[in-house]
């Protein structure tokens, strides 16, 4: 079984962003990175097979600048056993079918049984990535995973929809999977495998290497959007703010008399 | 400009979110018309074409015989946009539907600005006016960006249209999270997001919930990393909420969560970050640790 999980390295989204002087993307100096958190889950769900087959081979793949190695080691830390890094270093600037087009480029001719993306990225969110590629892959792409299980070649899952329903979906390998929020609890790499990780192998190609796709999109501008007014931001003393917030309770709402 | 609408149909009913694309469609001043699999006796009230398929033939959802229908309609009505409602439904068609017809696509726009289109990005931290360059643009819509501002009306012109396309999935075995308590109800409710850190600490929401006479809420990765049930989950995966009092310990103010209780008629956020995007819809935001003004408040509270 041949297992390919694509990862994303996103900021914190904690951080403060501000723009930078390209006016179409955040600046990305003072940032925080880590692995997108939809892409633990599939990070872990690939694991997970592996411990269940133990015939398993997980390639994990990111695209972008140097620093995505710190969050490709993770995932090998994780679990997973080999690493292609897709250097780019203006992956901002590459649309979700370009994206989709690179991992193409690479995986198209390597038999992959079973993929993993997340559902979507956090900075950018577009949710496209993971089912574009299946497309260009021609395997069953089924999105929003929130339960898995694999018997054979036989596939079933469930989709979440809306207002806490699901769905049930059976279908065949070679197939695509896009990872929701609470489909496992990944895993945090423990020494021994940090060190393990270091060992195994990681390929790194130029993203002009592999293909030259045109963009279907172009981003106008990048902007932080105007604090909306009204709401009171309360700062300070914890022991005020707690006298402050009683007091605003007691005249705005009627739920303490 | 003109526009194609994609409408959704669920366990047999219309989802009122095809109000929110034929209001999206106004406001571009575009000409529509409207693809549905659903059944008759739901349609919109819509003034236009409704191109409609059958879903006890179709499925309610089968990404390979919907995309073939919606293709062939596109085909006929030369859209220069196909949006859809960016929902379980909507993400899942769209770039299958884009990819069949060459098309870009802007994924969650939240307005509209001089015809271009605003998505978000960073958790709402920032936004991204996009662009596409090729001739068809698909577009999906964040729930609620933009809510019908008149009463739905007109008499739809039906066209039926077939495939026979039978695909490899098939959503069925709808089944729903087991509900608990109706948070629905509930005049106050205090919710947990991750910034409560651990298990344990979900204590002190519980208790700040108890002083103030009302339930524990929660927002997803609490749910998830299961230190509090399914049932306390507030968004648009769990339960929508509308109390009188809704303090946000600790949540960073996601779309989804926000979703579930921007009705509530007073919120209260405490959170570290001074800009999470909870403070765009929180009456107040108290800058602060939770675990240093939760058990303060809670104990305030008991004094009185
Ligand atoms: C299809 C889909 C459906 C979803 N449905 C839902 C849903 O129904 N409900 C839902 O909630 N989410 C839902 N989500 C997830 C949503 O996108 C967010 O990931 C989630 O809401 C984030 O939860 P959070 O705010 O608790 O955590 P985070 O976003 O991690 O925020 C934690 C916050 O805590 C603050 N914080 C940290 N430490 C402290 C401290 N000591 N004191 C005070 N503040 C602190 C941080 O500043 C931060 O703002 C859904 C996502 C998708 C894609
Ligand atoms: N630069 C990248 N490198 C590797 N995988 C990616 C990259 N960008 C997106 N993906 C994958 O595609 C998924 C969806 O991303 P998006 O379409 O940007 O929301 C992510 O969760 C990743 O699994």
């Amino acid at each position: 079984m041949k297992i390919l999980v694509c990862i994303k390295q996103v900021p914190d989204m904690e951080s403060r962003f501000s723009v930078d002087p390209s006016g179409t993307w955040y600046d990305s100096g003072d940032l925080a990175w880590r692995m997108n958190e939809y892409d633990e889950y599939a990070v872990e769900q690939a694991v997970l097979i592996k411990e269940q087959l133990e015939d398993a081979d997980i390639t994990v793949l990111s695209i972008g600048p140097q620093r995505v190695k710190e969050t490709i080691k993770k995932a090998l830390a994780m679990g997973c056993d080999r690493a292609v890094h897709i250097e780019e270093e203006r992956v901002h600037n590459r649309d979700p079918f370009e994206i989709a087009s690179l991992i193409t480029a690479y995986a198209s001719d390597k038999g992959f049984d079973l993929i993993f993306t997340g559902l979507q990225s956090q900075d950018r969110g577009s949710g496209q990535v993971g089912l574009l590629l299946a497309e260009m892959l021609g395997v069953n792409g089924i999105s929003t995973v929130v339960d898995f299980s694999l018997d054979g070649d036989q596939l079933t899952v469930q989709r979440e929809l809306e207002g806490g329903t699901r769905a049930t979906i059976k279908t065949q390998l070679p197939a695509l999977v896009t990872c929701q929020l609470g489909l496992n609890t990944p895993r945090y790499p423990t020494l021994p495998n940090i060190m393990k990780a270091k060992k195994k192998d990681l390929l790194a190609l130029g993203a002009e290497q592999l293909t030259q796709t045109a963009s279907r999109q172009e981003t106008i501008r990048l902007f932080l959007p105007d604090k909306k007014t009204g709401g009171l931001i309360l700062e300070g003393d914890a022991a005020d703010l707690a006298e402050q917030l009683i007091r605003t309770i007691k005249e705005k709402t009627t739920v303490l008399s | 400009m003109k526009t194609l609408l994609v409408a959704e149909y669920r366990q047999e009913k219309l989802l009122d979110s095809c109000y929110e694309l034929i209001e999206f469609s106004r406001q571009i001043a575009a000409d529509s018309s409207l693809f549905l699999v659903g059944d008759e006796s739901t349609l919109p009230a819509y003034p236009g074409t409704i191109y409609l398929a059958d879903a006890q033939k179709h499925g309610e959802y089968n990404p390979d015989a919907h995309r073939q229908l919606l293709v062939d309609v596109i085909n006929r009505e030369q859209p220069d946009l196909i949006v859809f409602s960016h929902s379980s439904y909507g993400w899942d068609l769209a770039p299958r539907v884009a990819f069949t017809i060459g098309a870009g696509q802007i994924s969650e726009v939240v307005a509209i600005e001089n015809q271009d289109l605003v998505v978000s990005v960073c958790n709402a931290k920032l936004r991204r006016t996009i662009k596409c360059l090729t001739a068809q643009t698909v577009v999906t819509l964040q729930a609620g960006a933009f809510p019908p501002t008149s009463e739905p009306a007109g008499q739809p012109t039906l066209e039926k249209v077939e495939t026979d396309t039978s695909g490899q999935q098939t959503l069925s075995g709808y089944q729903s999270t087991a509900a608990g308590v109706d948070l629905s109800k509930a005049e106050v409710i205090v919710s947990a997001g991750r910034g409560i850190g651990t298990a344990e600490n979900l204590t002190m929401i519980e208790a700040l919930a108890k002083a103030l006479g009302g339930e524990l809420g929660a927002s997803r990765p609490v749910v998830d990393a299961e230190w509090a049930e399914p049932h306390r989950q507030v968004g648009t995966t769990g339960q929508t909420v509308a109390p009188k009092l809704y303090v946000a310990c600790g949540i960073s103010g996601a779309i989804q969560h926000l979703a579930g209780m921007k009705k509530s008629e007073f919120i209260i956020a405490i959170n570290t970050d001074r800009d999470a995007p909870i403070g765009e819809i929180a009456d107040v935001l108290a800058v602060a640790d939770l675990k240093q003004l939760v058990p303060l408040l809670t104990e305030k509270l008991s004094s009185t």
